[in-house]
């Protein structure tokens, strides 16, 4: 089998500098949880990778079971803010909302 | 050129372009179904690595509900009288030399280190993973398990208690 794990490892820094160029520089706080959602994903093919690679233990597994359940928690709760914060400010543009209190 | 070859690089290429597409596209709505070919590229690459239960979940859960929910605040948050779709950028130039240190550094560091590799990888039997991971679940990460499942819950209800919170569209503040 040629696919080494360095392919894979690879894949997972693309999406990992994919996922931080869209958090650094789109405006749309809902662009910035998709590259949130990008870095997550290439985390998770590390865990995976490590985990079929060293040896098929099941510990990767786990870990990236518990990332899939903390990103579902963490989308509903960065959306239920994003909502608030257009009620009040009537933008998602992260550059717009610089008020503390009004 | 063996089939597993074959199937990793079209993974490979369905995931890395669609996430292209998603960082780099103008258009938030082209970005928000561009994701769902990049869930399941890492999907297939899920199973490529032997992650057979990790594949399902990854299609259940970011397929099925944060994409879905992503849509949602697309919807709920775009102007759609004046048409405010599109999403700009800014901070380009920084965030392009901290992004290619950032990749170059992650590169090198794969590429160069010497992995331990494990030596039973060549017969490795076809086996599914649900049931290793289901005794895992209720034996050694028994705490995580149930540390997870109250942390569903608090996001549950906080997400709920904060996205219907109401009368905050009539104190609106006149300074935007």
């Amino acid at each position: 089998m040629t696919i080494t794990l360095t392919h894979f490892l690879i894949i997972s820094a693309v999406l990992f500098s994919f996922g931080i160029y869209a958090v650094l520089t789109r405006r749309n706080a809902i662009m910035v949880l998709m590259g949130l959602e990008l870095i997550l994903n290439s985390a998770n093919i590390n865990f995976l990778a490590f985990s079929r690679f060293g040896g098929m233990n099941i510990e990767g597994q786990m870990a990236a079971i518990f990332v899939i359940i903390l990103a579902a928690a963490e989308a509903a709760v960065a959306l239920a803010i994003v909502l608030n914060i257009y009620k009040r400010f009537n933008t998602v543009n992260v550059d717009e909302i610089s008020l503390l209190k009004d | 050129m063996n089939m597993y070859e074959i199937v990793f690089y079209f993974f490979a290429f369905v995931t890395v372009a669609s996430a292209a597409v998603v960082v780099f596209s103008r258009n938030i709505v082209y970005s928000a179904f561009s994701l769902l070919f990049t869930f399941f590229g890492v999907a297939g690459i899920y199973v490529l690595l032997n992650a057979d239960f990790l594949a399902i979940t990854q299609l259940l859960i970011y397929v099925g509900g944060i994409l879905v929910l992503l849509l949602f605040g697309v919807m709920l948050t775009t102007n759609t009288v004046n048409i405010d779709i599109k999403s700009g950028s800014m901070n380009v130039i920084p965030a392009v030399s901290v992004v290619a240190v950032l990749a170059g550094l992650l590169g090198g560091v794969f590429w160069t280190s010497d992995w331990f590799v494990s030596k039973q990888m060549g017969d490795l039997p076809v086996q599914t993973t649900s049931k290793e991971i289901g005794n895992a679940l209720i034996t050694t990460h028994v705490l995580p398990f149930e540390v997870a499942s109250v942390i569903l819950l608090i996001a549950i209800v906080g997400a709920a208690m904060m996205a219907r919170r109401e009368g905050l569209k009539s104190q609106n503040p006149s300074s935007k």
